[in-house]
């Protein structure tokens, strides 16, 4: 097996590869070159697998294409694979997250997109079908852009039921209990700074939320100011940024196999983007958040850059490996679950999403 | 009628190659030729034109030399003959 790095930039795609368990990386690209590709997964529920890549082609408007050779050749769907039906009167801006199911709802994959939508495919991604669900929601028109876009960013399906959950930037957290028809806000204690009520029923500005790998009521979600987590399904937030050096940032990654493992970018604040000290560090939890750890073996001081939100990923192995991209261009793997890490590319546009799969 | 579609090096692979069209319309404005050009060249159709048909932000059409935006937009009129040029706009970075 290879394991197979995406790295999705604001100028194309790169994809390193490892045949010697992650110890090293060839890198090769650009593919899609001059294309914004915020979104990228890696399907491996397919005899071959399959990239996804939700791209933006600067002038010429976004899409999702794919890859069933590994970059070798793209496809796309002659008139989008996710297209706002006309009685929406909206267009589609950018796709910020591609989500595949798990492999027992083959061909179904989920997207993010803005505006403010979610779609599901069950042809493997070739084309979507708006979720009207969360569409016809009466809060939908109260949600706000954050300072990259309004999006639904986050899709988060769960294997063993009928649960999905989301976040967006803004508008907080949301999870549908039947498969996307209805769904509710879940914001309880998660706080803002930005409206006169900090602690509204939505409107929340979360960056990012991932699963415990110890089961589905277990969340995290990284904040606009501030880390929290779940235990009741989004039921309720309290905070975990103790020990933290700030609670700003964009990326919350949890480990797939390790329950109570989770890792975060912080920076200084929204007003300035940068590690702290310009130190980039990565921040790991083994107890859900109760007491965090600095790791920065491998990265560099005088570092004044930020991680986007999709720019950090965990693998399946064991021990888990870690991948994140900077917007300066470089690109750092462990393999030992964040104990060091290793520069496997630099000089790349703004990193924007990175994931990582193995494959035949 | 038959309008002239003059195509950017770019787009011009979406249209077999061409960088000029010659398309034939059955209405007689921007959007009735921007809608037969769609119909036969999808995938260039939808980098002009998002889905509601509204021309994309970073692109500029030009109907014998006069951009629409400043003119009648989408409701331009074209005839037999007309010139109608697709550019990128000056943007990116």
């Amino acid at each position: 097996m290879t394991d197979l790095l995406a790295i999705g930039t604001r100028k194309g795609l790169w994809l390193a590869r490892s045949d010697d368990d992650r110890r090293t990386w060839t890198v090769d690209g650009p593919h899609l070159l001059a294309q914004e590709v915020a979104a990228v997964s890696i399907d491996t529920r397919l005899p071959s697998p399959r990239v996804l890549a939700g791209i933006q082609y600067g002038h010429w408007g976004p899409t999702v294409m794919w890859s069933d050779d590994l970059g070798g050749t793209w496809n796309e769907s002659d008139h989008g694979a996710i297209r706002f039906p006309e009685d929406t009167g909206a267009a589609l801006a950018r796709v910020w997250q591609l989500r595949p199911d798990t492999a027992d709802r083959p061909g179904v994959v989920w997207a993010g997109c803005e505006p403010h939508s979610l779609w599901r495919s069950t042809d493997g991604g070739c084309s979507f079908e708006l979720v009207r669900g969360l569409h016809d929601h009466p809060h939908r028109p109260t949600w706000q852009p954050g300072g990259g876009g309004g999006a639904v960013h986050t899709v988060l399906p769960d294997p063993a039921s009928d649960r999905v959950t989301i976040a967006m930037s803004t508008g907080g957290v949301y999870v549908s209990e039947d498969g996307g028809e209805k769904w509710e806000p879940r914001n309880r204690g998660i706080t803002v700074i930005f409206g006169p009520d900090p602690l509204p029923e939505y409107g929340q500005c979360v960056h990012k939320a991932a699963v415990d790998a110890g089961g589905p009521d277990r969340l995290y979600a990284q904040n606009h100011f501030g880390v929290f987590r779940s235990d009741d399904a989004g039921g309720s937030w309290t905070s975990i940024a103790a020990g933290l050096p700030a609670d700003f940032g964009f990326p919350i990654v949890s480990s797939p196999i390790t329950p109570g493992s989770a890792w975060v970018v912080p920076l200084v604040a929204d007003m300035q983007r940068v590690p702290p000290d310009g130190r980039l560090r990565v921040h790991r939890t083994r107890d859900a958040g109760e007491t965090w750890t600095e790791l920065g073996d491998g990265l560099p001081d005088d570092a004044w850059v930020a991680v986007m939100r999709d720019a950090f990923c965990a693998d399946d192995h064991d021990p888990t490996g870690l991948f994140f991209g900077t917007r300066d261009g470089c690109v750092y793997a462990s393999r030992d679950e964040g104990e060091s890490f290793t520069l496997i590319a630099d000089h790349l546009p703004d990193v924007l999403a990175v994931r990582a799969a193995r494959v035949p | 009628m038959t309008v002239q579609v003059v195509l950017p090096g770019v787009l011009a692979d979406l249209a077999g190659g061409s960088k000029h069209l010659n398309v034939e319309v059955a209405g007689d404005t921007v959007a009735d030729l921007l809608e037969a050009l769609a119909v036969e060249h999808p995938l260039l159709g939808r980098r002009i034109r998002d889905e509601t048909g509204h021309v994309r932000r970073f692109v500029n059409v030009y109907v014998d030399g006069d951009d629409v935006r400043f003119s009648g937009g989408l409701a331009t009129p074209v005839a037999d003959g007309t010139v109608v040029q697709v550019l990128p706009s000056v943007a990116g970075g």
